[in-house]
């Protein structure tokens, strides 16, 4: 082991009840190096970043710092062994001042009491010093945007003048100035000598910033490569692996059905929005099609998703479904319209962890059927038996619980939930994150089946070559806006990043 | 230029203690004019209130940490009672000294925080059950140290202390018979201030309870951010159990008396003082400034409920819960608004 | 052997486990202490006997522990206002009816439906601060808990001198009322254990024969989840309040009934803590979600049988919330995630080394 590497994780593995989210991981940090660590959603990024500073603990292997062996048993333990981490959510206290803030479990002391004006006249500088001017470090932190909010955050990581630095995907809610900003800080750190792990899945940031790239899939590492030797396509090559292969054969051949008197206008959107989550767009969906919302993480596709849904209520424009115009005040309207919507974070908006697949499954049916009129239990039987079948859930028995399912089979009982419904329009939010490969193959399929037999679905996902498999037309978006279509005739990745990332020169829209 | 100077200071945890300082201030004016024959504008009335609310002060000083830290104590009062009766039974009926008396009881209520705190902290047990389950413990407790009523009556140290007039040397005024009568004031009430003071200082100036703070505000982010969540929430129970105690010794010192019934209900009082002083229910917002004016607004009600004569004492209990309401509702609404501003 | 184990295994994973090895503890305790324990006779007419006892007084208990069992799993958090709100009940109930020995001052019927309709009322203001307002649960029913014996003290009011003096004990002298918490002539089952036993089922048949059971499960464990596929769970809530409330007037009628007053102090005091043990005592997470109702019901029996066998030990009314308190400490705390984790940790250790000394 050379003498300029600062963190050595060696044959990391840990296991949670059902998932291996890490095996047998190595990864290497050099001083005064910013090291990429990437993988698809659910590849073990959090996972290992956790395992090192403290959240989680390791089942195997081990960690050294400047070649000593540490076990960082606690956040606390971390922070002292000078690993200083930057986390996805903003984890600062939102009723502190933003000086305080930046400096908890350190505050600056004269005589044993904490000296404020000292700690203010230091906040302020250090602000400054990641490029934030005009900001009062005495007012609550809980008053500034979530993006001051992160950039609070990594100065307070930054301030500790760490050998490491951890930035766990530290982008998402950053414009393009304050993520130059940011790189100009990075690169500062990077002169003085700290290591930076820098957790993304921006593509274009990876490339500007970074000297070396780890890519980790399904919990395994892959490689660990320098800038020069992966190029992009080489890259996302690595990141999806052999499903780019297997998953090929899939093709929504149907063409998009427009064509004459099929012709069905089952979504038509004007001017909805939702203040804050998605600016006013307008959408028409034809009965049959398959429609995917596409775009950088962040850039509003959840929300126009959630807005039609009115899982977030619509503050102006008007909605048509079925050429009826519709008024929707709570998800309930919507679903007795004849639509269903199946949430990106499935723990948090779709698992009742406690209940029965049969319970889970008939839940959405019977809100639509009404609270007196309860299912019989043989009809609830019956439809569980026949979703369980037809999508080939594994369990032993429909009245196992959902939360001792695995994740693909979780999210197929979900699926079957809005299938038992019949809807006409089906929103399927990330419907393949986080699944092993098999299910992922298994639900595009269906995605397709569906479509043929006259389903309406709008399909969102992160993973371009899946929508490109099974839409029939994209819809691009960017920054909570709604920018535009593609057909999906013969499209590569290629041009949907193009569409993506817009023109270059105009990038802050 | 006006409004945005106001618009600074009303921003977040001021605004709700503004509220609280305005409405005290409105309050005793309004009583000083509608009670001037009944005595209430003269300063003694106002000592008064410091005196007979004394072990509110501390109690609620304690409430008011543990509020900040996101949790909730309502074992207050009947440790207060327990404190009372273990006193009067020591002192009565074991003879033992009153400073011997006072730390045994200043001991039980460190290690009765410690278990409280344990449970909270430690086994991460929701507050409010643990703190119900020791309401009881404590009430029952103090059955069984007595069924009846023990007065104090042999110490003469503890009698002395808590009949002793410190008498101030400004305010003065002369009664009808042309003495001068200097407004007095008891021990208790100093012994309250300087804890209200210390546990200023302790919120502001230290890390521990800067650490308290962060806590309420967001737990996981304090964990994250280094802080022994675990070891700091222990902490503030035990501090709290100690301030439980001292609040039940002042107390003891104004009735010198423990008795079954004694105090039930004043943990209400507590909490009301600090919610009315600004605490949020939710952690991360609060101050002992506030809560020692959330307890001069619930001494003006009673005073108010005094020199009026007529009505019936329940109306005390009742008002303080319509304020408390009040209050709960504004910290809702006042939330509700924040979080909708935000998007 | 091998199938014992099995039986055991299984009777240990069934969720009335708790509550029923509890009870059986509690009946050997009390059989130990008071050997003529089981013994039923008839006296005066009437079924007479310590278990009978522990069934009567227990319905109050197993009334407001159904009420208290919806409330907790549809907002995950505890309504502590219930002895209060059975003080307020019981105040306007005897308050209506006057105290003349011959006749009710406004039909009896009335006067029930009245303070059914109290606890009702305070159980829509909890509801309304819960669900709608989004406070804590524990916070906003702390409100009646301060304010409900102050108000039913003022409800309990008697002319005294041409005033209206509050405060005061008001009895019911009419023969009637006593019937409705003592024994109807001519049977020998105490009253309150059909109005017990009536609410249970109508109560399992609201939960089973519609969707509500399902409903309130579903908010109680992901109310974010229960929003998205079209649940109202502001209305759930709501109405687990106030049917908490209902539970509270009822039970507060059948206390009144019982010592045929408005004891603002008594009545109900120190019930919540008993309420919540025999939920918690019931199988029911405090933290919501899932509920058992029969779990309830023997945790509230056993509540009472643990009561009936402290004062028979000679402890007395006052001391027995101490005895309580540890118990409702050591149930959720073994209850608890962190104790689980504590414990297959130990476990695991344990095995790990009994390996290595194999």
């Amino acid at each position: 082991m050379s003498s300029d590497v600062v963190l050595s994780m060696k044959n990391i593995s840990i296991t949670f009840p059902g998932v291996k989210a890490l095996q047998n991981v190595d990864f290497n940090l050099r001083k005064g190096e910013i090291h990429a660590l990437m993988g698809e959603n659910g590849a073990g990024k959090s996972t290992l970043i956790k395992v090192l500073t403290g959240v989680y603990t390791r089942d195997t292997g081990e960690i050294l710092l400047n070649g000593k062996s540490i076990n960082n048993r606690s956040p606390e333990e971390a922070q002292q062994n000078c690993i200083s981490t930057v986390f996805q959510e903003v984890n600062l206290c939102p009723n502190l001042s933003v000086a305080e803030n930046i400096f908890v479990g350190h505050q600056p002391k004269k005589h044993f009491a904490i000296d404020w004006k000292k700690m203010n006249d230091r906040a302020e500088e250090i602000l400054k010093g990641v490029g934030l001017t005009h900001i009062n470090v005495t007012r609550a932190l809980g008053e500034y945007s979530v993006a001051i909010q992160q950039m609070v955050a990594i100065a307070r990581a930054v301030n500790f003048n760490c050998k490491v630095l951890i930035l766990d995907e530290p982008t998402s809610s950053l414009d393009d100035h304050e993520v130059l900003n940011l790189f100009t800080v990075m690169k500062n750190l990077k002169e003085k000598g700290t290591g930076i792990i820098f957790v993304t899945h921006f593509l274009e940031q990876v490339y500007e910033v970074c000297d070396r790239i780890t890519v980790l899939r399904n919990g395994e590492l892959q490689g660990d490569f320098s800038i020069a030797e992966l190029p992009r396509f080489k890259l996302v090559a690595t990141m999806l692996g052999h499903e780019f292969d297997e998953l090929a054969s899939i093709r929504n051949n149907q063409p998009a059905a427009v064509s004459g008197t099929d012709k069905e206008k089952i979504v038509h959107a004007v001017g909805l929005s939702h203040t804050g989550t998605i600016k006013p767009f307008d959408i028409t969906i034809n009965k049959g099609e398959v429609v995917g919302l596409t775009g950088l993480l962040g850039s509003g596709r959840s929300e126009l998703a959630r807005t039609l849904y009115c899982a977030d209520k619509p503050d102006t424009g008007t909605l048509f479904f079925k050429n009826k115009k519709l008024k929707a005040m709570e998800p309930i309207d919507s679903m007795r319209a004849g639509m269903a919507y199946l949430p990106e974070d499935r723990k948090e908006e779709s698992i009742i962890a406690d209940l029965s697949i049969r319970e889970n499954m008939i839940i959405a049916l019977q809100a639509k059927t009404g609270v007196f009129k309860l299912l019989p239990l043989a009809k609830q039987n019956e439809l569980a038996d026949k979703y369980i079948k037809a999508l080939r859930i594994k369990t032993p028995s429909a009245e196992t619980l959902v939360k001792q399912l695995s994740g693909g089979n979780q999210q197929k009982v979900i699926i079957g939930r809005w299938l038992i419904t019949h809807p006409d329009f089906l929103i399927l939010d990330e419907p393949t994150r986080g699944i092993d490969v098999g299910t992922k193959t298994e639900i595009q399929k269906l995605v397709v089946e569906l479509s043929g037999k006259g389903m309406t679905i709008m399909f969102i996902s992160s993973e371009i070559d899946e929508m490109l498999r099974t839409v029939n037309r994209l819809c691009v978006l960017r920054d909570g806006k709604k920018v535009g279509e593609l057909k999906n005739d013969n499209l590569t990745q290629q041009d949907v990043m193009a569409a993506i990332a817009g023109d270059e020169n105009n990038v802050n829209n | 230029m006006k409004f945005k100077f106001l618009k600074k200071k009303l921003d977040g945890s001021n605004f709700l203690l503004s509220v609280t300082v305005s409405l005290f201030i409105v309050m005793y004016i309004a009583g000083i004019i509608v009670f001037s024959d009944a005595g209430f504008g003269t300063f003694q009335t106002f000592l008064n209130m410091l005196i007979d609310n004394s072990g509110l002060i501390i109690a609620a000083a304690g409430m008011t940490i543990i509020m900040v830290t996101g949790g909730i104590d309502i074992s207050i009062g009947s440790v207060v009672g327990l404190i009372c009766m273990m006193l009067a039974y020591s002192m009565q009926n074991m003879g033992l000294s009153a400073w011997l008396s006072i730390i045994l009881v200043l001991l039980f209520g460190i290690i009765f925080g410690a278990v409280q705190g344990f449970f909270i902290a430690y086994m991460k047990l929701q507050p409010f059950i643990i703190t119900l389950a020791g309401m009881f413990f404590c009430r029952g407790l103090t059955a069984m140290i007595s069924v009846n009523q023990i007065a104090i009556t042999t110490n003469k140290t503890f009698l002395g202390m808590a009949s002793k007039d410190i008498h101030l040397f400004l305010g003065s005024t002369v009664n009808k018979h042309g003495v001068r009568m200097y407004p007095f004031i008891h021990p208790s009430v100093i012994i309250a201030l300087i804890t209200l003071l210390i546990i200023w200082y302790l919120c502001k100036y230290t890390k521990f309870g800067r650490n308290l703070f962060a806590i309420g505000g967001n737990e996981q982010s304090a964990l994250l951010m280094g802080i022994n969540v675990r070891k700091i929430k222990f902490t503030a129970y035990v501090l709290n159990g100690f301030l439980a105690a001292l609040a039940g010794l002042v107390f003891c010192l104004n009735t010198t008396s423990g008795f079954v019934e004694q105090a039930r209900g004043f943990e209400m009082d507590a909490i009301a003082a600090a919610v009315i002083g600004g605490t949020m229910l939710t952690g991360g917002v609060g101050t002992v400034i506030g809560t020692f004016f959330g307890v001069l607004i619930k001494a003006t009600i009673e005073t108010y409920i005094r020199c009026n004569g007529t009505l019936s004492s329940w109306w005390n209990k009742i008002v303080l819960s319509a304020l408390l309401c009040f209050f709960i509702v504004l910290q809702s609404i006042f939330m509700i608004i924040k979080n909708k501003r935000k998007q | 052997m091998l199938i014992t184990k099995h039986i055991w295994q299984s009777f240990k994973k069934n969720p009335l486990f708790l509550p029923v090895t509890a009870l059986i503890i509690m009946l050997i305790v009390n059989v130990m202490v008071t050997p003529s324990f089981f013994k039923i006779s008839i006296r005066n007419g009437v079924l007479y006997g310590y278990t009978i006892d522990i069934l009567n007084r227990a319905c109050e208990l197993i009334i407001l522990a159904v009420g208290m069992t919806l409330a907790v799993a549809s907002s995950r958090g505890t309504d502590i206002s219930v002895g209060a709100i059975e003080a307020v009940s019981a105040a306007v109930c005897v308050r209506l009816l006057g105290s003349s020995y011959t006749v009710y001052a406004v039909p009896i019927v009335f006067a029930i439906c009245m303070c059914l309709l109290a606890g009702i009322l305070c159980g829509s203001f909890n509801g309304l601060l819960v669900a709608k307002l989004n406070i804590q649960p524990m916070i906003a029913t702390l409100i009646l808990f301060t304010a409900g014996r102050g108000i039913a003290q003022l409800l309990s009011a008697r002319e005294i001198n041409g005033v209206m003096v509050p405060g005061q004990i008001l009895y019911v002298r009419m023969e009637s009322f006593k019937y409705i918490g003592g024994f109807i002539p001519g049977c020998v089952i105490p009253t309150p254990v059909f109005i017990a036993a009536v609410f249970v089922i109508i109560t399992v048949l609201l939960m089973k024969k519609t969707a509500l059971g399902m409903y309130i499960e579903t908010v109680g464990i992901n109310p974010k989840a229960g929003r998205l596929v079209g649940i109202n769970s502001v209305l759930i809530i709501f109405f687990t309040y106030v049917f908490c409330g209902f539970a509270s007037g009822l039970a507060g009628l059948i206390s009144a009934s019982r010592i045929y007053s408005s004891d603002a102090n008594n009545i109900g005091l120190n019930m919540e803590l008993d309420a919540i043990l025999a939920v918690a005592l019931g199988g029911n997470s405090l933290g919501g979600g899932k509920f058992n109702l029969a779990g309830s019901v023997i945790g509230a029996i056993t509540i009472q049988a643990l009561t009936t066998g402290l004062y028979a030990m000679g402890v007395s009314a006052d001391q027995l919330p101490v005895y309580k308190a540890v118990v409702v400490v050591l149930i959720v705390a073994l209850q608890s995630d962190e104790f689980k984790r504590i414990w297959s940790a130990y476990k695991l250790r344990h095995a790990a080394v009994s390996e290595v000394t194999k």
